[in-house]
């Protein structure tokens, strides 16, 4: 695993990063109290990977707009992507305040057309095809985009996410910069206790032609140095290992909280975890 | 048709730099080599992925281009078939999801190699356009039509393979998206159908003339969205209509065609000639297998008379 330095990157702040990823888990619990369910652990479980990538290696021209694409191939965690386009003015308070509503325009996974959303996802194995072909574009018309995304480690299990690992090596899409959000749970148990062959990740996909590191996936400045240090010429994935739940302590590593919202005992209990964090 | 396809794509992709070819290991014959190397990043082999295929077509769609998805019809459609409906008719993209050999034209090769049911799958999807020419003429304009003209969402393009005959050169109508088209106009019988079973439909049409009926052959390329009004005016205009086509009996044109007759409360005779709702177990020629469900040209003319 690959250890931030601390050294390497002077511009990367890692207390702005660690401030926006509590006010992120907050505004995501506060929703969770006007629906019965949000992915709520699945959403916290990628929020540092998803955050950096927003925040500091998405480039950004001078009117906001990125050069660069992101995907939520997870789309089940995509309430963290939410949060992030409210507070960039992408998505206002009042598209949030509607979620899942008849008036509201944001569901329970990402629909193409909403601002922010580059694609519809949701249903698993779909995300990293969709990435490849935009990569394909931006390089087939001489641009210079980058296409981020981030796979859940379910989802790595379907087929399809493979053909798309062996394709985009083989097609030299090296503008593609994927993540796993490795919190080794799934619906039926712990992913490396049913399906133990998952593992090592890193090697299957140095072996499919990809750069492939492994990192800690809630430390915000190893998420960014893991992309600035690329050694480049091959699509890269990093492997984050994550904690489904973070940051609530009763949700952590409990799959029920893949999915359901908490009571209010509940929310005022991670309410008063993650103030204490903000202040820790 | 596979030809005048390839051919028709180069000179698209000549024309404008968003058209891609994204294949699955098998590529259409004749001038797509020179597709491939004139435009060597717009040709991509995905090799056998057919999902990924599909997905990244969907990924060049939302970056701008208009790629054309080509294998095998099984192959395109059934195999990756939440990534046709989730990717490309969700999002609503153009993306052409070329079906070659559709239908049970690949007679030999048994049931896993046939689709009996790709139009009526397409019909149920939202956004999903249909277009099935009946010969490389149609599939020229088709091509086109799906390149460079299109303004909706995906398209499923059905061909056929190699040897379609010419039956459209005398044709009365011209070729319009959307739109059925007479290539001959009588006032007795109309005989519809689309794709490559066209040729059957025209060998019945020309017995039926031969003996002394004034016959209609209208090829109803565009299956959705289907022309509503010109396919009313069908059964209004003729004492007797034939519906022929090579699909299974629910979900098609055959399905489609009632529906009107009955919102019309149509007057003329109405017989219908699909697939019947089996798999193929036999083998031996493209005809053969026709004849095995009852829509041989001999059946089909044995059953109107």
């Amino acid at each position: 695993m690959i250890e931030s330095t601390g050294a390497m990157s002077n511009e990367f702040d890692a207390s702005a990063a660690k401030a926006r990823c509590n006010d992120f888990r907050r505004r995501i619990l506060e929703i969770s109290q006007q629906v019965q369910a949000l992915h709520i652990g699945s959403a916290y479980s990628c929020t540092e990977i998803v955050d950096c990538i927003y925040y500091e290696l998405m480039r950004r021209d001078s009117d906001g707009s990125s050069p660069d694409t992101f995907l939520m191939s997870k789309g089940h965690g995509c309430m963290i992507q939410y949060v992030i386009l409210e507070a960039m003015g992408v998505l206002s308070r009042k598209d949030l305040d509607k979620y899942c509503t008849p008036e509201g325009k944001l569901g329970c996974h990402p629909d193409y057309g909403n601002p922010g959303i580059e694609a519809s996802t949701g249903s698993l194995g779909h995300g990293l095809s969709m990435a490849v072909g935009m990569a394909l574009a931006e390089k087939g018309q001489r641009k210079s985009g980058l296409i981020y995304t981030v796979l859940s480690d379910g989802e790595v299990q379907e087929g399809s996410t493979w053909e798309a690992t062996l394709m985009a090596s083989s097609l030299g899409c090296d503008n593609l910069i994927a993540f796993i959000d490795n919190n080794d749970f799934q619906s039926l148990g712990r992913t490396s206790e049913t399906h133990p062959s998952f593992y090592p990740i890193v090697e299957k996909y140095q072996a499919f032609g990809w750069e492939a590191v492994e990192i800690q996936g809630h430390d915000s400045r190893a998420v960014f140095e893991a992309v600035e240090n690329r050694r480049g010429g091959k699509p890269l994935m990093v492997v984050a290992k994550t904690t489904k739940g973070k940051g609530v302590s009763y949700m952590e590593n409990v799959p029920i909280w893949h999915y359901r919202s908490p009571s209010s005992e509940e929310y005022e209990q991670a309410l008063k975890e993650l103030k204490a964090a903000s202040n820790a | 048709m596979r030809n005048i396809f390839s051919q028709t794509l180069f000179d698209a992709a000549n024309t404008d730099p968003r058209v891609y070819v994204v294949v699955a290991d098998i590529s259409p014959a004749g001038p797509m080599a020179e597709f491939t190397n004139k435009y060597p990043e717009r040709f991509i082999n995905v090799g056998v992925a057919e999902q990924s295929m599909i997905g990244i077509c969907a990924g060049l769609a939302l970056k701008g281009c208009r790629p054309f998805a080509y294998t095998i019809a099984t192959f395109t459609l059934y195999r990756p078939f939440e990534m046709v409906r989730d990717d490309l008719c969700y999002q609503n993209l153009p993306v052409t999801v070329v079906g070659m050999g559709s239908g049970i034209i690949y007679s030999t090769l048994g049931g896993t190699h046939h689709t009996q049911e790709d139009v009526s799958i397409c019909n149920a999807l939202p956004n999903m356009q249909i277009i099935a020419p009946c010969d490389p003429s149609e599939t020229k304009e088709s091509t086109f039509w799906c390149a460079l003209k299109n303004n909706n969402g995906p398209v499923y393009l059905k061909l056929g393979k190699a040897g379609e005959p010419d039956l459209t050169k005398d044709a009365i109508d011209p070729w319009e998206f959307g739109k059925i088209r007479y290539i001959t106009k009588g006032s007795d019988t109309c005989i519809i159908s689309y794709g490559v079973i066209m040729k059957q439909a025209k060998e019945v049409s020309d017995a039926l003339a031969a003996k002394g009926q004034s016959v209609s052959l209208v090829s109803c390329h565009t299956l959705k969205p289907l022309d509503y009004e010109g396919v009313s005016r069908v059964l209004r205009d003729h004492k007797r209509v034939i519906v022929i086509e090579e699909n299974a009996p629910s979900g098609g044109l055959v399905s489609m065609v009632k529906q009107i007759a009955w919102d019309n409360a149509a007057k003329c005779d109405l017989y219908a000639f699909g697939l019947k709702d089996e798999f193929i177990h036999n083998y031996g020629s493209h005809e053969d297998l026709l004849d095995s469900h009852g829509i041989s040209v001999s059946r089909i003319l044995a059953a109107v008379g």
